[in-house]
């Protein structure tokens, strides 16, 4: 467990970090990823830049109608912060299954985010809470959509040129909840989602009327289901409307096989995952 | 003075740990040291056509590079030898085993070439620069298929793949009992593979002194003196009074760090052959594809019963997968730790058991925490389970019917076996009232009513621990007798220095033994450190496993204390003018008086000076106070438990929710309350790993899938309840502390108690077996096929 040669910067702002990035180099957040990759020689960057010691990262802030977590918030944090359990429930669930205890203290939300592991739990919670991601490089900044932040396994849809600065949730407003839920591969909630979905439910007046679905651990990425969420849209959200939704899980994902499921277990699993994060949510409004 | 036995004394050795002031062997740094790393076979079965190390050699930091064929030819008349099997049974066959592969790779992970590097990072950059030019061959991977026709074979010695064939029992009388039994149930099952993951990865290191002719070896034993054994008869042929084994602080082992390893001859030959210390840390990659496996049989059963519950007889064929070479005591585990165990806490009359040990393209297997006698349990409770299904009868009344009897001790099975003692009713008592196991069938009842799938196991097992009576192992096949040896250093000041040839490496022997040594002198435990894990300062040992340290390490402390009380009685006497007959020593209070004369007395450490002040001994008694013993148990000695798990199952998913676990042991008498719930937690643990999540999976082409923590599925804290534990305590009536291995009891009851309760939470779906490990996934197929499972 030697990873090849590298240099290492640590800069003492973003700009400075910029400065650094490029093709052959990579970010360290909390490097419970990165650094395993690395000694196991299947990434071998030049260069390291480790942004752990900028400041004004590590923190969870409200504004303009935003809820920001910024590239240095733990796992731990994000799953415990009281403006994220009470406008992304979904996304606090998530970070609190990712890891184990010494993971969730180290690691960070944006670097699961940018890492995009095909069964990361809180990438699922982000599409469905509606995340924007922050994109910052020396020629500016940009904002994408979670929904297509994802691009493939493993792969974002960050430049090696940038830093995942932070992620906008936008604050629940009134009718909104949302949840998650996974089997793990070790059981319950331990360890990467076979399958993992969270949900995001906006009810008014008894109907549903708005709703994002997304899955993870199932297909190549994590992706936001839309025959789901617009099947659930404007039923009343009554289990056997959950359940018709459910249905459409696997309308646009292609069932990855594992060590941890068959595709035929998985695409099961996708839907009673799907049917339970949904619930969750409806029950939360 | 309190006295410590019986008391949870708190670990003497964990404030180090705590603080990480541990020194294990990836801590030693030498002067002038060097780095080892190991080019390893990505396949399983190939020829080597070539190795061309050139581009390593050239490569700025290396120092030198060696093949299997430069081990073998040797440098300056040192050459290595192959690695022995330390276990014969009859007709045994056992190819060589070179510490790197020649000619041919047998498994993934066959080491190939050595980099020794001015560090360990160029030595890793050096592996990739290594060409090696492998023909691939077919490979076998399965215990039973490596014996069909045409199977690739591992080692052309071996025709059939077969190692070796050990049966056991009368089958003329088990095929005639089995005839007149009302019923007969059978099964054929696979007790899966599992790989061992100590905390902390397997490492060498070697230092020759050429001024002495001399090697010190450190290494990640859990039993040094047999390393430097078999180095010195046969792998690297320095004389052994010339070789030191050091194993330091070990971060657990769980058997996969006995065994002799191809590192351990490599290292110290690389030492010798550039001029320098070097150092070898094992990655955890590394770990999974060199580390000694476990487990991995396929079996076939068969258990007959009587309408009554009478059981009447057992047959059982099992195929042992031995990997691609015999590991120092892979042949050990799968008869005489295995067959011999098959007759449980049951009166089973007549009992026929039979191994095939095979060669396959996969990692040496050899003992795992519990060794042969999980397998053993898995495969009794498993049978009892089936056939109080079959008779519609309580497993555990069934159970009941079959215990061996209080008053039946000694008890002689049909398997070689004299149990020292035992009371198993007791046992079942303790376990339904700690388990509330009544009020759990009746939850499961209700449960079921709903359509709930809720389970309740039951396990009671027997373990024979403490390995062994030097006659008996060496009998069945050991190459050394396993009794253990013991000495005791009393200083001047009457403070104590204990060598002990057991080997802690998580086991906490250097609290539980200074209880014994401080008990038996009635002196502060503060006063005894304990010595184990270096040859160069303990006299000849034999190591911990099996769950023997306490039985026969601590009972060879006891004999060495009674000497030295023995003479601290006589100088008594002598000081004190009274005749050795009339002395008392208080062990409670560490001192020596005349019988009826409390006020003439002499202290423990008034004693220890006297017998260096040596000026006013008895005529003719030699000066010091040291004594040492090696003590060789009668028998074994006769754990037992009995375990109870619920489960309930998600019909959707096919996850297990374990939802309470209750268990009762009987390890004989406690030294410490404590370290013994932690070892009967741990292997609880570790059992439930392979009941529910752990599995060593190969493809037919031999590569391991389950490669890494990734992949496989270690167990975690949050897939478990609180586990209540009780015990009671029959004493063993062999050995002076009444003690009884502690160790592997949880792990070799757990597998098969969580088994039984996912099976019987699924019996009402028509599921008679599932093998394990009982993964959601495979659970959810059985569901889906009894017509259930469908979507949310």
């Amino acid at each position: 467990m030697y990873p090849r040669e590298f240099d290492y910067v640590a800069p003492a702002s973003l700009e400075e970090a910029f400065v650094a990035l490029g093709d052959d180099a990579k970010v360290l957040a909390g490097g419970m990823s990165l650094i395993p990759l690395m000694k196991l020689r299947l990434l071998s960057p030049g260069l390291i830049v480790d942004i752990g010691r900028i400041p004004g990262l590590d923190s969870i802030e409200e504004a303009d109608g935003h809820i920001t977590i910024g590239a240095l918030v733990r796992h731990a944090d994000t799953a415990s912060n009281p403006l994220v359990t009470a406008n992304a429930a979904a996304l606090a669930v998530a970070a609190s299954m990712t890891g184990d205890v010494q993971v969730r203290n180290r690691g960070t939300t944006c670097g699961s985010a940018a890492h995009a592991d095909i069964a990361a739990d809180q990438p699922a919670a982000l599409i469905a809470c509606g995340a924007t991601m922050v994109a910052r490089s020396a020629s500016g900044s940009r904002e994408i959509a979670a929904a297509g932040f994802f691009v493939d396994t493993l792969t974002s849809a960050l430049t090696p040129a940038e830093v995942l600065t932070a992620i906008k949730l936008p604050k629940a407003g009134p009718g909104e909840a949302s949840a998650y839920d996974k089997l793990g591969r070790r059981g319950g909630h331990s360890d990467y989602a076979v399958a993992g979905a969270a949900a995001w439910v906006k009810k008014s007046n008894g109907m549903v009327e708005a709703a994002r679905v997304a899955l993870t651990g199932v297909g190549t990425k994590p992706m936001l289901l839309e025959g789901v969420g617009s099947a659930l849209v404007g039923a009343d959200g009554s289990d056997a409307a959950v359940a018709a939704a459910s249905a459409h899980a696997l309308d646009a994902v292609t069932v990855l096989e594992d060590l941890y499921g068959s595709e035929e277990y998985k695409g099961h699993l996708a839907k009673v995952f799907v049917a339970r994060a949904m619930k969750k949510a409806l029950a939360a409004v | 003075m309190t006295r410590y036995l019986g008391t949870s004394v708190k670990r003497v050795e964990d404030p180090r740990f705590l603080r990480g002031l541990g020194k294990y062997v990836a801590n030693l740094t030498l002067p002038n040291m060097a780095y080892a790393a190991v080019k390893r076979s990505p396949l399983a079965h190939a020829k080597i056509r070539g190795i061309d190390t050139t581009r390593a050699k050239a490569l700025d930091g290396v120092i030198a590079v060696f093949t299997g064929e430069d081990l073998l030819e040797g440098t300056g008349g040192f050459k290595c030898g192959s690695l022995p099997c330390g276990f014969q049974v009859p007709n045994l066959n056992m190819p060589p085993h070179n510490p790197l592969a020649v000619d041919k790779v047998r498994h993934v992970g066959d080491g190939i070439a050595v980099v020794v590097a001015e560090s360990p990072y160029i030595a890793e950059d050096a592996l990739d620069l290594i060409e090696v030019d492998l023909d691939p061959l077919p490979a076998v991977v399965d215990a039973r298929g490596a014996m069909a026709d045409g199977a690739p074979l591992v080692h052309d010695s071996a025709e059939q793949n077969l190692a070796f064939h050990w049966p056991l029992g009368d089958e003329e009388a088990v095929n005639e009992a089995l005839s007149k039994s009302d019923h007969v149930v059978e099964l054929e099952f696979i007790n899966q593979r599992l790989i061992a993951n100590a905390m902390e990865p397997r490492a060498a290191a070697a230092e020759w002194d050429p001024a002495t002719e001399s090697l010190t070896v450190w290494t990640t034993s859990q039993n040094p003196h047999t390393i430097r054994l078999l180095l010195g008869a046969f792998t690297l042929g320095i004389p052994e009074h010339k070789i030191r084994v050091i194993s330091p602080d070990v971060g657990g082992g769980f058997g996969s760090k006995i065994f002799h390893y191809p590192e351990e001859v490599i290292v110290p030959f690389a030492a010798r052959a550039v001029g320098r210390p070097v150092k070898w840390v094992a990655t955890r990659s590394e770990s999974y594809v060199t580390d000694a496996q476990g487990r991995d049989h396929v079996t076939k059963a068969k258990l007959g019963v009587n309408n009554d519950g009478t059981m009447t007889a057992l047959h059982v064929t099992t195929w042992a997968n031995m990997g691609a070479y015999l590991s120092t005591f892979g042949p050990l585990i799968p008869t005489a730790l295995y067959i011999t165990l098959f007759s449980g806490v049951y009166k089973t009359p007549v009992i026929f058991g039979e191994a095939y040990g095979t060669f396959t393209h996969t990692v040496p297997v050899d003992a795992y925490r519990g060794a042969g006698r999980p397998e053993a349990s898995y495969l009794v409770e498993t049978m009892v389970d089936l056939a109080a299904r079959k008779l519609g009868m309580d497993p555990v009344e069934l159970r009941r019917k079959n215990l061996i009897p209080t008053d039946a001790f000694p008890y002689q099975t049909p398997v070689a076996l004299m149990y020292d003692s035992g009371n198993y009713q007791a046992l079942f008592e303790k376990i339904e009232e700690l388990s509330g196991y009544e009020s759990l069938r009746k939850e499961q009842e209700a449960a079921r009513a709903e359509g709930r799938l809720v389970g309740v196991g039951f396990a009671s097992c027997i373990e024979a621990s403490g390995p062994a009576p030097s006659a008996v192992a060496v009998g069945l096949g050991a190459a050394i007798g396993l009794f253990e040896s013991g000495a005791i250093r009393v200083h001047p000041t009457g403070k104590v220095t204990v060598l002990t040839g057991s080997h802690s490496h998580g086991q906490g022997h250097e609290t539980t033994f200074a209880q014994i040594v401080a008990d038996q002198f009635g002196i502060d435990i503060a006063d005894v450190d304990i010595v184990h894990g270096d040859t160069g300062r303990v006299q000849y040992g034999i190591g911990t496993y099996g769950s023997r340290s306490a039985a026969i390490g601590g009972s060879a402390l006891v004999k060495s204390a009674e000497k030295i009380r023995e003479k601290l009685k006589q100088i008594a006497a002598h000081q004190l003018e009274a005749s050795v007959e009339d002395m008392v020593y208080d062990q409670d209070e560490g001192t020596i008086s005349v019988a009826g004369s409390p006020d003439m007395v002499k202290t423990f450490a008034e004693l220890a000076f006297a017998s260096v002040l040596a000026n006013n001994l008895p005529e003719g008694m030699e000066p010091g106070l040291e004594e040492s013993s090696f003590y060789d148990p009668a028998n074994f000695t006769f754990p037992a438990s009995a375990h109870v798990a619920k489960v309930e199952i998600d019909p959707k998913t096919g996850e297990v929710d374990l939802q309470s676990y209750a268990a009762v042991d009987d390890v004989g008498n406690v030294i410490n309350p404590m370290i013994v719930e932690g070892q009967i937690l741990g292997g609880i643990v570790q059992g439930v790993g392979q009941a529910l999540w752990e599995n060593g999976i190969y493809d037919e082409d031999g590569q391991l899938l389950s490669g890494s923590m990734l992949s496989y599925a270690m167990p975690r804290a949050d897939g478990f309840p609180s586990i209540a534990l009780d015990r009671i305590e029959t004493p063993s009536p062999h050995n002076p502390l009444g003690v009884k291995g502690a160790g592997e009891m949880g792990t070799i009851a757990a597998t098969a108690a969580v088994s039984s309760a996912v099976l019987d939470a699924l019996a009402p779906l028509g599921v008679r077996h599932l093998n394990m490990p009982l993964t959601a996934e495979k659970i959810h197929q059985a569901i889906a096929a009894a017509g259930n499972g469908g979507g949310e």
